[in-house]
């Protein structure tokens, strides 16, 4: 057996192990680092590896979800970084600091690195949070909600005749749906798009079910370059390309039915060499989605969200990662050949990141 | 506003607040129902021995929940300590005044805390200190439950037994 050619870098780099805990409404037993504990104990167990054969740790979290300063620091505590080890962090969605590690891992000098992403949404008042990655001048100081922002990139949508509420609907459906298989999921059940249709608009055209849910959670995945991924696990996913690209904070100055980063990182990650059989799209709100998959140029014959995605389990700063966890499980479970795993990152689909995962066929 | 004022914006105030509700979790949780009965509440390292106060819950060497509960002295030591001569906003407590590192007897890790009851010329490290706690009727699941430290009288404990916390 052997990996496939990289795409983008040199080496061959799999996602070996992956670990998450369930995605609750609220965490309120446990603080940052006791949920996460169990997530990094199960990952190592996975990987059959204990802290001493992980090379580097890079972690993604945001001090504005926990109100408190360093807390990626504090969150250091779950692993128990003694004797030192290389460490790094990402104030984003931990997907970006697992392309920080595959950076590290192409550079050649470490061979196995730890990334986790830890987030709990449910301390503040989220849409106040989240209107602190706003520009702070001319945008920020009005304190728009995430769900009227993301209600004027469906208003673009529709208005360009792109896509439809039914197909808003049909998306949650679907997601709410696939999510009764995954026992991690938090929005779990089978309703007829015409029956959520019935619901009234949160912000028009958006209803309750095309907004994700508030989730507490945490996550983890052990990334191994070359054939010691084999130790781990029998049929790696190898990470054949990568890519992230961000566009301006003005959102005047985008069109906001289309991904032009996605489109871009997606090129450049070469998910238009070969087909895809599935895709999980971090396209937190249900109009998200179509602008994502057109983006990356995802077709009938890629089966999207699993998982349940987003609508489903919405953990910031873990949700990028879980995507990536969740299409390499089916590279190893047999189900894929090749997986699309998507993130973002930013207000309205700001930043993108897509990764395009292969198992040997 | 009328039409004339066109002079250029030069600078731009947005206040900003956001509430949070703390989670302590399962192990600060534990100390903080200490402090509201008058005691100090610690976690044990099942692996290095180690005995945190507060733990977070886990231990920062080993990545292991410190699972064992360690009811902790009244008494402890002064590692390290600053004279605070100067005034600032916000300030509840008359200056000058002391404030010390106070490593617990059976603990392995320091805290922050109140020196009272001797003149500020004579606080020293190594001092033995013991904890002086509001009523009873007055104690909160919080540090406030503490009023201060003062010495006990007891000798000057050794460098070597503090050495290892500065």
């Amino acid at each position: 057996m052997s990996a496939p050619k990289p795409v983008v870098g040199t080496r061959p780099v799999a996602v070996a192990a992956f670990a998450q805990s369930p995605s609750l409404r609220r965490v309120d037993q446990a603080n940052e680092v006791e949920m996460l504990m169990p997530v990094i104990s199960e990952v190592f167990a996975k990987a059959k590896m204990t802290k001493d054969d992980i090379d580097f740790i890079c972690s993604g979290s945001t001090d504005y979800l926990i109100g408190g300063p360093f807390s990626f620091v504090m969150a250091l505590d779950a692993i128990g970084v003694w004797p030192p080890k290389a460490e790094s962090h990402v104030e984003m969605d931990a997907a970006w600091a697992l392309y920080e590690a595959w950076v590290q891992l192409q550079e050649g000098h470490i061979d196995t690195a730890l990334v986790y992403g830890f987030g709990k949404s449910s301390l503040g008042d989220l849409s106040r949070v989240l209107a602190m990655q706003l520009d702070p001048y001319t945008m920020g100081p009005l304190w728009p909600d995430q769900i009227s922002l993301a209600a004027l990139q469906a208003r673009a949508l529709l208005d360009r005749g792109l896509s439809s509420e039914v197909e808003f609907a049909e998306i949650a459906a679907r997601s709410r749906k696939d999510a009764l298989k995954n026992p991690n999921a938090q929005v779990r059940n089978e309703i007829p798009v015409a029956e959520l249709l019935e619901e009234d608009y949160l912000v028009e055209p958006l209803r309750r079910h095309t907004v994700p849910p508030i989730s507490d959670a945490a996550a983890a995945i052990i990334l191994v370059a070359g054939d010691r991924a084999y130790d781990v696990v029998d049929r790696p996913a190898w990470i054949t390309g990568i890519d992230h690209r961000i566009e301006t904070h003005a959102f005047g100055a985008r069109d906001l039915a289309t991904s032009p980063s996605t489109a871009k990182a997606a090129e450049v990650a070469g998910v238009g060499r070969g087909p895809v059989d599935v895709a999980e799209l971090l396209a937190p709100f249900a109009p998200q989605e179509v602008i994502v998959r057109q983006a990356i140029g995802l077709g009938e014959e890629t089966t999207i969200n699993p998982s349940g995605g987003p609508l489903a389990a919405n953990p910031l700063m873990a949700g990028g990662l879980i995507r990536i966890g969740e299409a390499a499980a089916r590279i190893w479970d047999g189900s894929s050949t090749r997986a699309v795993a998507h993130a973002s990152q930013g207000p309205l689909l700001q930043q993108n990141l897509v990764c395009v995962l292969e198992g040997e066929s | 506003m009328s039409s004339e004022s066109t002079e250029p914006v030069t600078m731009l105030s947005t206040p900003i607040r956001l509430d949070y509700d703390f989670t302590a979790g399962l192990s600060q949780s534990k100390t903080l129902a200490g402090y509201a009965q008058g005691k100090f509440i610690g976690q044990r390292c099942p692996k290095c021995k180690k005995v945190y106060v507060p733990s977070g819950g886990s231990c920062p060497t080993d990545g292991v929940a410190t699972d064992e509960i360690v009811e902790l002295a009244n008494t402890g030591t002064v590692t390290t300590y600053c004279v605070v001569n100067v005034p600032f906003a916000g300030q509840s407590i008359e200056i000058p005044y002391i404030c010390a590192q106070i490593l617990l007897d059976g603990a392995n890790i320091s805290f922050m805390g109140l020196i009272q009851e001797i003149p500020t010329d004579e606080v020293r490290m190594g001092l033995r200190v013991e904890a002086v706690w509001v009523p009873e009727e007055e104690l909160t699941p919080n540090l406030s439950s503490v009023k201060y430290f003062r010495p006990t009288g007891e000798p000057d404990a050794d460098y070597e037994t503090y050495k290892e916390y500065l």
